[in-house]
C-alpha cells in the first residue's frame, strides 16, 4: 500500500493523541504543525506555569527526543490558509505542505461579545501560550486590581493566578451562582462561599459586562457593569466566558462549518480525507443522550483523537464515549463528577446532598426515583475511583449499591477521614432506607479493576 | 505577621553566622594533661619528645595552627620510626581526627568558658530565628491546601545564587565534618554539656552531627506541618520519620552509651548501615553480653527479615520516607528543593547503574569482609579487606551519602543519595519492583496531563507518563513520600498497598472511551 501522509493543525491534546494512536498502528509519515508552541505541552497547567509551580518545560507531557523517536515531524508554524482542491497546507511563512490526510485539530479561542472598548491593551483570555505570555507582560507593567468576567473554570483559575500574585480581583458572574449552568445550589453556593470568605474573591452575581474604558495609552482602565451602572477600575480584564472554535481561518473555504468545523460521528468533515476533532468540532448529531455538539474538555479531546488515530490507521472507528467524567478544582477544593448532574432534576429523578458540618467536602447523587438507579455524582473534596464509578454507572447499579460500599469508592490518600457513616447515615435518614455500610474490600474494587486489564 | 518573618529570617541568619564564625573564636593551648588523655600510650611514647617542644603548653589563635603543629610532629615521628624500621611503632590514624580531639582539650576562654551563651546565639537564635520565618506562614499561606506558589519564581527554591551558596555552605560544612574535624571544634564545644547530659560523655564530631540533624529535622519538621497541614498522609508520615530520628537516632543510641551498652541506632539498617557486619563492630557487640547479642541478632533480622517482608507489605516506603534518617532529613529540610531532581530518561538509565552498583559494592565488601572474619584471614583474592572498607567509607559512606546527597540539596534535589546510590534503597526497591502489595494508582482517565506530579517527585519519577496512560506506577525507586499524590488537582493518584494481582497493568485502559483504546482492539 502507498505510504499516506497525514497532517495535523494543531499540538494540542487532540491532535497529540491522533499522531499517537496512528503512530502506534501505522508507520506512513505524520506531521503535526503548530504555531503556539515548538512541543506539545499541557494548556491545563499554563495556570501552574504563572503561579510558579512549574516551568513551561515541565508542562510537556513528553521528552523532546519523543517526536524523533517515534518518527513525528513538527513543524512551527502558522497556517493561513487550506487548498482542498489541491490538498495543500500554506503557512505564514514557510512552504506549502502536501497533504494525504487531514486532521484539524486547531481548539478554540475565547469568547469576546463584541463589548466597547474589548481590544484595549490589558485585556485577554486564557487559552495559550501567548495568552500566558501577555499575562506576565501586564504584571511587568503593574497590575493591583483585575476584573474577570465569565463564572466557569478558567475564570477561577485566572482568579487564583492573579490572587498569587497579589492581585485583587472582581469577578462578574452572569449566573445567580458561580457555575450556576452547571453545579447545582449548594455545590455553587459553596464554591462561591470559598471564594469570597477563603480566597477574598470580590465575587458580583448576576452581573453583565456593559462596556470597557481605557486610558490614553489604550491599556483598561475600568469596566462598567450592566445592571447598575458601577464603574469599577481595573487595570487588567480577564474574559472567560467561555470560547468557540478556532475555526476562522476556514471560513469561506468550502468547508462545511456552523459554530465548528461540521463533523459526523467518524470526525469526518464534508470534505474527503479531512477530519476535525476536539474543540474545534461541531458534531452533526450529539455524540450520546445529554452530550453537547461541541465537547470542549480535555478529556473528550483526548478520547476523540484515540479514536481518529484508529480510524486513520484504517481501522474505522467512531466517537462513541462512555459514561461521562470530567474535573476540576476551584483554589483548594477539588472537584470531579460522573454520569450526569445537572442544575436541576428531571421529574423521575431524586438527588441526595450530603455536606461536611464544617468543611468544604460534599457528595451528591443523583438517582432515579423509581428504581434507585445511580445516574450521576458530583464529589467536592473526595476522591472517588473512576473505574469503579465507570462500572456502576454504565451497569445501571443503584444508589444504594454505591452507598453500601462507598468506602471502596473513596480514593483519597491513606489517613483521609472516610465520610462513609455520616453520609449514609443522612441519606437512610432522609429516604428512611436501611442501607448498611460495607467495610473497604479489595476483593470487590480488584473484580472491577481487573476487568480492565489487558 | 511578614515583618515577623523578616525579623525571622534576620534572626536565624545571625544565629548561622555566629554558629559558623566561631572557628575563629576562643584560644587553645594544650597542657601534658589534655596530651596524655587524647593519645594512646604508643602515640605518647612516639610523640612526646617532638611534643614537649613544639606543641604543648603553647598558645594558637586558632585551631588550624595546633593542628599543623601536631600533623608535623606526627609526620616527623613516623619518618624516624620509618627510618629505624621500627614497624610496629608506625602510627596509622588520623592525624586531623586526633587533632581535633586535641584542639577541644586544649581550648580556653571565651567559648569554653561562655559555652551556654554561644549554643543560645548559634543553635537558640537558628531555632528561633527559622520558627519564626515558618509559624507566620499558618495565616499568611492561606486555608490548607497545595502551597506551591512561587517555588520556580523564588531565588532560593529555583537554583538562584542563594541555592548555591547553600549548597557549597552545605558540602564545605561536611569537608569539615568528615575531614578537618579540628575546624568545628568550637562547635563541638557547644554541645559538650548536652551529650555530658545524655550520654556521659564529652560531644563528639558525631554527637555534634547527630544533635543538627535532630534539630534541623525537627525545626523544618514544623514547617512540613504548615505546609501540608491538609494532608494527614504528609502529617502522619513526617511526625513518624522525626519520632524515628529522636528517639532511635538520637537519644537511644546515647542512652545505651550511659548504660555501658554498645551504641547503635536500631532502625538503620544493612546495608545503609554499611559498617555493622565489620570485624570491630562484631566483635565489640559479642564482647558485650547479652545485649550486644541481641543487637547482632537484631541487625541481621532486620536486614534479612523485616526489610523484605515490610517492603511487601508496604513498598520500601516504609523505611525511606517513614524510618530512615537520610530520608527523613531529605523530606523535612531537602523538601523546598524537591523540585530539582532530573525527569529525562538519561536519569534513570544512570540512576539504575549507579544505586545497583553501589549495591553490589556494598555486598561484596561484606562478603569478603565476613570471609575475613571466618578465615581469619586479612585479604581476600589478595586485596585487603580493610582497604576494601576504606575505599567504600571514603566514597560511598562519607563523599556520597554526605557531602553529596545533602549537600547538593539545593541544586540537584533532595534525593541525591537515595536514588543513585543508597544500596538499601536498591535492595528494598528490587523488592518493591518484582514482589510487593505497593502500588500508586492510577484513577482511570482523570490525567490531565499537567506535570504536578512529575514535577514534584523528588525521586526523578515522570509519574505523568504513567498517569496519562491510566497505568499504575510500581517504581523501584519510589520511595512513597505521597506527595504526586498531594499535588494533583484532579485526584489521580493513590498510594496503596493491595492484591498483587492486577498491581502491575502493562497495557492499560485509559477509562473513558473503551472500544478505541489500544490495549482491547477486540472489544468492539
Amino acid at each position: 500500500m502507498k505510504s499516506s501522509h497525514t497532517v495535523i493543525i494543531g499540538n494540542g491534546i487532540s491532535g497529540v493523541t491522533t499522531a499517537r494512536h496512528l503512530r502506534k498502528r501505522s508507520n506512513d509519515p505524520i506531521t503535526i504543525i503548530s504555531g503556539e508552541s515548538d512541543h506539545f505541552y499541557s494548556r491545563t497547567a499554563l495556570m501552574y506555569i504563572f503561579m510558579g509551580h512549574m516551568r513551561y518545560k515541565d508542562t510537556k507531557p513528553y521528552e523532546d527526543s519523543f517526536w524523533k523517536k517515534n518518527k513525528i515531524n513538527l513543524r512551527k508554524d502558522w497556517v493561513t490558509k487550506i487548498d482542498f482542491e489541491n490538498q495543500l497546507v500554506h503557512f505564514h511563512q514557510g512552504n506549502p505542505m502536501k497533504y494525504d490526510k487531514l486532521v484539524l485539530a486547531t481548539g478554540s479561542k475565547p469568547n469576546k461579545f463584541g463589548w466597547t472598548g474589548q481590544e484595549s491593551l490589558g485585556v485577554q483570555g486564557l487559552y495559550s501560550l501567548q495568552d500566558l505570555e501577555s499575562m506576565e507582560a501586564a504584571m511587568k507593567r503593574g497590575v493591583k486590581k483585575a476584573v474577570i468576567v465569565g463564572g466557569g473554570l478558567i475564570g477561577v483559575e485566572m482568579a487564583e493566578m492573579l490572587q498569587s500574585r497579589g492581585v485583587e480581583v472582581c469577578f462578574l458572574v452572569r449566573e445567580s451562582r458561580f457555575w450556576g449552568n452547571v453545579l447545582p445550589r449548594e455545590e455553587a453556593e459553596m464554591i462561591g462561599h470559598h471564594m469570597v470568605k477563603d480566597h477574598h474573591v470580590d465575587l458580583r452575581l448576576e452581573k453583565n459586562l456593559d462596556s470597557i474604558q481605557a486610558d490614553e495609552e489604550g491599556w483598561v482602565k475600568s469596566v462598567k457593569i450592566k445592571e447598575t451602572g458601577e464603574i469599577i477600575e481595573c487595570d487588567f480584564l480577564g474574559l472567560t466566558p467561555g470560547v468557540s472554535p478556532n475555526i476562522d481561518f476556514l471560513k469561506d473555504s468550502g468547508l462545511d462549518l456552523d459554530r465548528g468545523i461540521m463533523v459526523n460521528e467518524y470526525l469526518e468533515t464534508n470534505k474527503e480525507n479531512v477530519y476535525a476533532l476536539g474543540d474545534c468540532a461541531q458534531f452533526l448529531r450529539p455524540p450520546g443522550k445529554n452530550r453537547r455538539n461541541i465537547e470542549q474538555v480535555w478529556y473528550t479531546g483526548r478520547m476523540m483523537g484515540e479514536c481518529l488515530g484508529k480510524t486513520l490507521s484504517g481501522n474505522k472507528t467512531p466517537y462513541k464515549p462512555g459514561v461521562w467524567f470530567n474535573s476540576a478544582k476551584f483554589f483548594d477544593i477539588e472537584y470531579q463528577t460522573y454520569g450526569w448532574v445537572f442544575p436541576r432534576q428531571e421529574e423521575d429523578q431524586t438527588t441526595f446532598f450530603w455536606k461536611h458540618p464544617k468543611k468544604d467536602i460534599a457528595l451528591r447523587l443523583v438517582f432515579k426515583t423509581q428504581s434507585n438507579q445511580l445516574l450521576g455524582v458530583n464529589a467536592f473534596g473526595i476522591r472517588l475511583r473512576h473505574q469503579l464509578l465507570d462500572e456502576i454507572l454504565s451497569s445501571k447499579g443503584s444508589a444504594r449499591e454505591f452507598l453500601r460500599y462507598f468506602k471502596d469508592y473513596v480514593f483519597d490518600p491513606e489517613f483521609f477521614t472516610n465520610h462513609g457513616r455520616e453520609i449514609v447515615k443522612e441519606y437512610n435518614q432522609e429516604f428512611e432506607d436501611f442501607v448498611e455500610l460495607k467495610s473497604k474490600s479489595w476483593n470487590r474494587i480488584k473484580t472491577v479493576l481487573n476487568k480492565n486489564l489487558r | 505577621m511578614k515583618s515577623i518573618k523578616q525579623l525571622g529570617l534576620i534572626i536565624f541568619l545571625s544565629g548561622l553566622t555566629l554558629f559558623t564564625l566561631i572557628s575563629f573564636f576562643g584560644s587553645f593551648s594544650l597542657s601534658q594533661e589534655g596530651f596524655e588523655k587524647v593519645l594512646t600510650p604508643k602515640q605518647i611514647n612516639n610523640l612526646q619528645g617532638l611534643a614537649s617542644e613544639n606543641l604543648l603548653n603553647k598558645e594558637y589563635r586558632f585551631t588550624w595552627q595546633l593542628a599543623s603543629d601536631f600533623k608535623m610532629i606526627f609526620e616527623e615521628s613516623n619518618q624516624n620510626l620509618k627510618a629505624e624500621e621500627s614497624w610496629s611503632k608506625v602510627m596509622y590514624s588520623d592525624p586531623n581526627e586526633i587533632s581535633g580531639n586535641l584542639a577541644k582539650e586544649a581550648a580556653f576562654g571565651m567559648v569554653k568558658d561562655w559555652r551556654w551563651l554561644w549554643f543560645f546565639l548559634s543553635f537558640g537564635f537558628g531555632i528561633i530565628g527559622a520558627l519564626m520565618y515558618m509559624l507566620p506562614d499558618l495565616k499568611l499561606l492561606g486555608k490548607p491546601g497545595i502551597k506551591n506558589n512561587h517555588i520556580y519564581q523564588r531565588n532560593v527554591t529555583n537554583r538562584g545564587w542563594i541555592a548555591w551558596v547553600t549548597m557549597f555552605y552545605l558540602i564545605g560544612f561536611y569537608l569539615l565534618l568528615y575531614f578537618f574535624p579540628y575546624l568545628l571544634t568550637n562547635q563541638i564545644l557547644l554541645v559538650d554539656d548536652v551529650s555530658l547530659a545524655l550520654s556521659g560523655n564529652p560531644a563528639s564530631r558525631w554527637f555534634l552531627y547527630g544533635f543538627m540533624y535532630t534539630v534541623i529535622m525537627g525545626t523544618m519538621a514544623v514547617r512540613m506541618f504548615i505546609k501540608y497541614r491538609h494532608s494527614p498522609y504528609q502529617m502522619v508520615r513526617t511526625g513518624v520519620v522525626f519520632f524515628f530520628q529522636l528517639g532511635f537516632a538520637f537519644l537511644i543510641p546515647e542512652i545505651l552509651v550511659r548504660f555501658n551498652q554498645p551504641y547503635m541506632d536500631f532502625k538503620n539498617a544493612w546495608p545503609l548501615n554499611y559498617n555493622f557486619f565489620f570485624e570491630w563492630n562484631i566483635n565489640n557487640l559479642i564482647a558485650n553480653g547479652q545485649m550486644g547479642q541481641f543487637m547482632l541478632v537484631w541487625g541481621i533480622v532486620l536486614a534479612a527479615i523485616i526489610v523484605p517482608v515490610f517492603s511487601y507489605f508496604f513498598g520500601k516506603r516504609w523505611y525511606c520516607s517513614w524510618v530512615c534518617g537520610c530520608g527523613g532529613l531529605a523530606e523535612t529540610l531537602g523538601d523546598p528543593y524537591r523540585q530539582h531532581s532530573d525527569k529525562s530518561l538519561f536519569a534513570w538509565k544512570f540512576e539504575r547503574w549507579s544505586i545497583h552498583l553501589v549495591l553490589v559494592f556494598a555486598v561484596v565488601m561484606t562478603g569478603a569482609g565476613l570471609y575475613a572474619f571466618n578465615s581469619g584471614l586479612d585479604q581476600v583474592l589478595g586485596i585487603g579487606v580493610h582497604n576494601i572498607q576504606k575505599t567504600y567509607g571514603f566514597l560511598i559512606g562519607s563523599i556520597f551519602a554526605g557531602v553529596i546527597g545533602t549537600g547538593f540539596y539545593p541544586i540537584f534535589g533532595n534525593r541525591v543519595w537515595c536514588r543513585f546510590g543508597c544500596p538499601l534503597a536498591a535492595y528494598m526497591g528490587l523488592i518493591q519492583r518484582f514482589k510487593s502489595r505497593f502500588r500508586i494508582t492510577t484513577n482511570g482517565g482523570q490525567c490531565i496531563s499537567c506535570g504536578n506530579c512529575s514535577t514534584y517527585c523528588e525521586q526523578g519519577i515522570d509519574v505523568r507518563w504513567y498517569a496519562q496512560r491510566g497505568q499504575n506506577i510500581v517504581r523501584s525507586s519510589c520511595v512513597g513520600c505521597g506527595v504526586c499524590s498531594s499535588v494533583c488537582p484532579r485526584g489521580v493518584l493513590k498510594l496503596e498497598n493491595g492484591p498483587e494481582e492486577g498491581r502491575i497493568n502493562d497495557n492499560p485502559i485509559i477509562i473513558g472511551h473503551k472500544h478505541a483504546s489500544l490495549a482491547k482492539p477486540s472489544l468492539d
